[in-house]
C-alpha cells in the first residue's frame, strides 16, 4: 500500500509504464519458456525430415513436395526462440512485444509441424484450406465484434447469435431450401442483436450481463428446441449445405487456389463482409460517426449524430453478421443443428477482435491463426503424434489467453467502450 | 478501459456512497422484492409460451407446472432435492457475487469447480484410511485451494498484463473441459478395469454424510448445506465487516478511487478471483463428496453457469444469493420432475432462468412492462 500526494498524475504514468514493461518481460519469459519447449519437447531424430505435400495428383499445375531436414530446422527455431526471448527480456521495451510474440508462436507452429510430421508426409494446402474454413465463423463473430464495439457495445452475445443463426439455418434450410435459411439465419441473428441494443441502449442494463444472459437465453431455446421438437420430426433438422465451388483460373493457382478460391459460400462472403466492413469504418461518412459515437458519444451527440439510433443500427448489423456466421456451422458444414454446436467459437471471435486491434482486416487475420490452431489438431491425429488429443484442443484456447495477456495493452478499444449513454 | 481521471469530488462521493448503511425504503423494496417477483413470473408466463409455440398442448403444460411445483416443494423428498440441488449453486453463487462486488465478472465458475471437485476427489482416495474428522475437511479444503488456484490464473493475467477476466475465464472453462478428460483417463485417477474416463470413488471417510436418512434413505440431503450456510455467513462478514471486504466493494465501485485511497489493486484482484474461485471449487468439492461420489466428464452439469445467474438474481449480496439458490435449486429440481411427468424437455428450465435474469438486470424493463406496483419514474429511474 503506497501512499499518494500531490504527483498523482506522474506515479500513474510511471506505474502504466512499469506495467507495459512488465507485460514485456513476462512475454520475454514466455519466449524463452517457448524456446526450451521446441529445444527439449520437440527434438527430431537425427536424419528424419518432414515431407509437405504442395499439391494433389488431381490439381491442374503440379509442384514438389517441400522437404525439410528436421533436426537442424528445429535447432534454428530454438535459437531464434531464444534470441527474442532474450533481447525482449533484457531490454523490457514495449515496442516490439506484439511483433516478437507473433514471430515466435509462428516460430513455434511450424517446428512443431515439422516435429509432427518428421519422417512423413503431410498435406500442407489440405491443411491451409481448413484452416481457411474453420477460420469463417471467427472472424465473423470477430467481425461483429468489430462492428458493435465501433459504437461501444460490448458484445459477449457473439456466442448466442452464432447459436441463433446455426440454428435457424438448420431448421428454416430444412424446410424451405438452403438460401431461405441463410436469410433466416441472418434475420435471426439481427434479432438478437436488436435486442441485445434494447437492452444495453434503451434499458441501460449492464452490456456484458445481457450478452452473457443472450447467450444463456439462445443456449436454453435451442437446446430445449432440439430435444423437444428435433429429435421427434428429424425432417426438421435435415438441411441442405452449400458446396464448395471453384472460381475459374484462380482457383488453379497452387497453395493459394484452394485456400481462397475454392470454397463455398461463406468463406467467400466473410471475405467480402471484411473488406466491405473496413471501407465502411475508415473511409465512408457514417462509418466516421460510427466511430465518433464509440469514441465520444457525447461529442457526436453534440454535433447532431443520433448516438442511440447508430448504436441500435451498428448492432442489429452484427447481430446480422453474426447470424450468417452462424449458418456456417449448419448450412455451411453438416446441415444439421446439435446442442451447443458453436462451442465457444463466439468467444473466440471477440478475442480474434481484441488481436486484431477493433479493425475488421485484423480481426480476419487473428481468426485465420485461431482456425489454424483449430484444423491443425484434427489434421495431426491423422500423424499419430504422442501428444494427447485433449491437449491438442487446447492449443486454440491456450493461444486466445497468451495473446489476450499480450496484447491487450497495446490493442485499444473505442475509449467510450461498455459505458452507456444517457442523453441530456 | 476504466482510466477516467479521478476526481476528487468524485473519490469522496463514491466513499461516503460505499460507507453509508442501507437506507430501507421504498426504493429497496421494490427492488429486492417486487422485482424479483415480477421477474419469476414473467419468466415462468414466457415459459409457458415457448412451450406453446413448440406444440406442447394446454393440458401438459398445466401438468407441467403442476409437477415443477410438486417436484421442488410438494414433499420432504422434493424439498430434499430442491435443498441439495442448491448447495453448490449457493456456494458457487457466493464466489461469483463476491467477484462482482469487486468488479470482476468471472464466468470461470464451471472451470474451478470441475477443477476442485476433481482435486477432491483425488484428496479422497489418496488419503484414504485417515479417520473422517480430518479427512472430509481436507478433502473440501483441496478442492476449494485447486479451484482457488484455478481462479488465480486469470486474476493474476488480469493484474499483471490487464487481459479481460471474461476472455479469461471462458478460455480456462474450455481448457478444464479437456484438461479432466485427459486427466479422468491417467491410470493413478482412473478405476481399475475401466477404460471409459471415470475416476476411483471417494471412499466412505471423506463423504458428506446424509442427514435425513433416519427418515428415508432415499433422501439426497446431505450435510454440505451446512457448509453452505456457513460460507454464506462468511461471505457476509467478509463482503460487509471486514477490511478486505471493504477493499473489494471499494474497487468495484470505482477502480481508481480505491486505488487512490491506497488499496493495491492488483492484489485485491488476485485476492478476490482466488476466493471466488475457492468458494467454486468447494461447491464441486461438496458436489462430489455429498451427491456423485466419483468424476466423471462433464460433472459439473453447467451447475458454474447457473451460479451466474443466481449471484446476479441475489444481487451480489449473500443473503440474496441463499434464496436465489434455493429458487433455482427448485427449479432444477422441479424441472427434473417436470421432465418425467409431462415430458417436457429440461432445457426449458433453462429458459426460464435466463429470462429471470434479463429482468432482474435490467428493472427498466420489468417496469416497462408493468407499471402499475412501482412507484412513478422519479429520482430513481433517472439514477439508475
Amino acid at each position: 500500500m503506497s501512499d499518494t500526494t500531490t504527483t498523482g498524475a506522474e506515479k500513474r504514468a510511471e506505474k502504466l509504464d512499469s506495467a507495459s514493461s512488465r507485460r514485456a518481460r513476462i512475454m520475454g519469459g514466455v519466449l524463452i519458456a517457448l524456446a526450451l519447449l521446441v529445444l527439449f519437447a520437440l527434438d527430431v531424430a537425427p536424419g528424419e525430415s518432414a515431407t509437405f505435400r504442395l499439391t494433389t495428383p488431381r490439381d491442374a499445375i503440379q509442384m514438389s513436395p517441400l522437404v525439410v531436414p528436421g533436426g537442424p530446422f528445429n535447432m534454428i527455431a530454438a535459437a531464434l526462440l531464444a534470441f527474442l526471448g532474450v533481447r525482449q527480456f533484457l531490454k523490457g521495451g514495449t515496442r516490439w512485444t506484439n511483433i516478437s510474440l507473433g514471430i515466435g508462436l509462428a516460430i513455434l507452429v511450424m517446428a512443431f509441424l515439422v516435429w509432427a510430421t518428421a519422417g512423413k508426409s503431410f498435406s500442407l494446402t489440405g491443411m491451409l484450406q481448413a484452416t481457411m474454413v474453420r477460420a469463417v465463423p471467427i472472424a465473423l463473430g470477430g467481425l461483429a465484434g468489430v462492428l458493435s464495439e465501433r459504437v461501444a457495445v460490448v458484445n459477449i452475445a457473439i456466442e448466442g447469435m452464432l447459436l441463433a443463426g446455426a440454428f435457424a439455418g438448420a431448421l428454416v434450410g430444412s424446410l424451405l431450401g438452403g438460401w431461405v435459411g441463410m436469410f433466416a439465419a441472418i434475420l435471426t441473428g439481427g434479432c438478437f442483436g436488436l435486442l441485445l441494443a434494447a437492452l444495453v441502449v434503451t434499458y441501460r442494463m449492464d452490456q456484458i450481463i445481457a450478452g452473457v444472459v443472450i447467450n444463456l437465453f439462445v443456449l436454453g431455446v435451442t437446446s430445449y428446441v432440439s430435444s423437444q421438437v428435433f429429435s421427434e420430426y428429424r425432417f426438421l433438422n435435415n438441411a441442405p449445405t452449400f458446396r464448395a465451388f471453384k472460381i475459374p483460373l484462380l482457383g488453379d493457382i497452387p497453395v493459394i487456389g484452394p485456400m481462397l478460391f475454392n470454397q463455398n459460400l461463406f468463406v467467400y462472403g466473410a471475405l467480402i463482409l471484411v473488406a466491405v466492413s473496413t471501407y465502411y469504418l475508415f473511409h465512408t461518412k457514417n462509418g466516421l460517426r460510427a466511430r465518433a459515437v464509440g469514441e465520444h458519444p457525447r461529442a457526436a451527440d453534440t454535433l447532431g449524430i443520433d448516438v442511440y439510433r447508430t448504436r441500435y443500427i451498428h448492432v442489429t448489423l452484427a447481430g446480422m453478421v453474426a447470424g450468417f456466421g452462424g449458418a456456417w456451422f449448419t448450412l455451411g458444414s453438416v446441415g444439421r443443428f446439435d446442442e451447443n454446436m458453436t462451442n465457444g467459437r463466439g468467444y473466440i471471435g471477440l478475442a480474434a477482435m481484441i488481436f486484431g486491434r477493433w479493425h475488421p482486416v485484423g480481426a480476419l487475420s487473428a481468426a485465420l491463426i485461431f482456425g489454424f490452431a483449430d484444423s491443425i489438431q484434427q489434421k495431426l491425429a491423422l500423424l499419430n503424434t504422442p501428444i494427447p488429443s485433449e491437449f491438442l484442443s487446447m492449443a486454440p484456447y491456450i493461444a486466445t489467453i497468451i495473446v489476450v495477456a499480450g496484447l491487450i495493452g497495446r490493442s485499444k478499444p473505442p475509449a467510450a467502450n461498455g459505458s452507456p449513454y444517457v442523453k441530456e | 478501459m476504466s482510466d477516467k481521471r479521478p476526481d476528487l469530488k468524485d473519490v469522496n462521493e463514491r466513499m461516503r456512497g460505499l460507507m453509508a448503511r442501507t437506507t430501507h425504503g421504498r426504493d429497496d423494496f421494490e427492488d429486492l422484492v417486487i422485482v424479483p417477483l415480477f421477474a419469476v413470473v414473467v419468466a415462468l408466463v414466457f415459459g409457458a409460451l415457448i412451450m406453446l409455440a413448440t406444440a406442447v398442448d394446454l393440458p401438459t403444460i398445466g401438468r407441467s407446472f403442476v409437477a415443477l411445483a410438486v417436484g421442488s416443494v410438494g414433499s420432504l423428498s422434493a424439498w430434499s432435492e430442491t435443498l441439495t440441488a442448491s448447495i453448490p449453486l449457493v456456494l458457487a453463487g457466493l464466489g461469483l457475487g463476491l467477484g462482482f462486488r469487486a468488479g470482476l465478472f468471472n464466468i470461470g465458475a464451471e472451470g474451478q469447480l470441475l477443477m476442485g471437485g476433481l482435486a477432491a476427489v483425488v484428496a479422497g482416495f489418496t488419503l484414504s484410511g485417515l479417520p473422517w474428522i480430518i479427512h472430509l475437511p481436507v478433502t473440501l479444503l483441496i478442492g476449494a485451494l485447486v479451484g482457488a488456484l484455478y481462479a488465480a490464473i486469470a486474476g493474476f493475467l488480469k493484474a499483471t498484463t490487464g487481459a479481460h477476466e471474461v476472455i479469461s475465464t471462458i478460455m480456462l472453462n474450455l481448457i478444464s473441459y479437456r484438461l479432466l478428460d485427459w486427466l479422468l483417463r491417467q491410470p493413478f485417477i482412473q478405476r481399475e478395469g475401466r477404460s471409459d474416463p471415470i475416476s476411483k470413488d471417494v471412499p466412505p471417510s471423506a463423504e458428506l454424510p446424509r442427514i435425513l436418512d433416519f427418515i428415508d434413505v432415499n433422501l439426497r440431503l446431505h450435510a454440505g448445506i451446512f457448509v453452505m450456510l456457513a460460507a454464506v455467513a462468511l461471505v457476509y462478514w467478509m463482503l460487509f465487516r471486514s477490511k478486505i471486504g471493504f477493499a473489494f466493494r471499494a474497487s468495484g465501485e470505482n477502480p481508481s478511487a480505491a486505488n487512490y485511497a491506497g488499496m493495491n489493486a492488483a492484489f485485491v484482484i488476485v485476492l478476490a478471483m482466488g476466493t471466488a474461485g475457492a468458494l467454486a471449487g468447494l461447491a464441486g468439492a461438496t458436489q462430489v463428496t455429498g451427491v456423485l461420489g466419483r468424476a466423471s466428464p462433464g460433472f459439473s452439469a453447467g451447475i458454474g453457469f447457473d451460479a451466474i445467474a443466481v449471484a446476479l438474481l441475489g444481487r451480489s449480496h449473500p443473503i440474496g444469493i441463499l434464496f436465489a439458490g434455493i429458487l433455482f435449486g427448485a427449479l432444477e429440481a422441479g424441472g427434473r420432475q417436470m421432465q418425467v411427468d409431462a415430458g417436457v424437455s429440461i432445457d426449458l428450465i433453462g429458459i426460464i432462468q435466463a429470462l429471470i435474469i434479463i429482468f432482474i438486470a435490467a428493472p427498466l424493463l420489468v417496469r416497462a412492462i408493468f407499471p402499475w406496483g412501482f412507484r412513478k419514474r422519479g429520482k430513481k429511474a433517472g439514477e439508475a
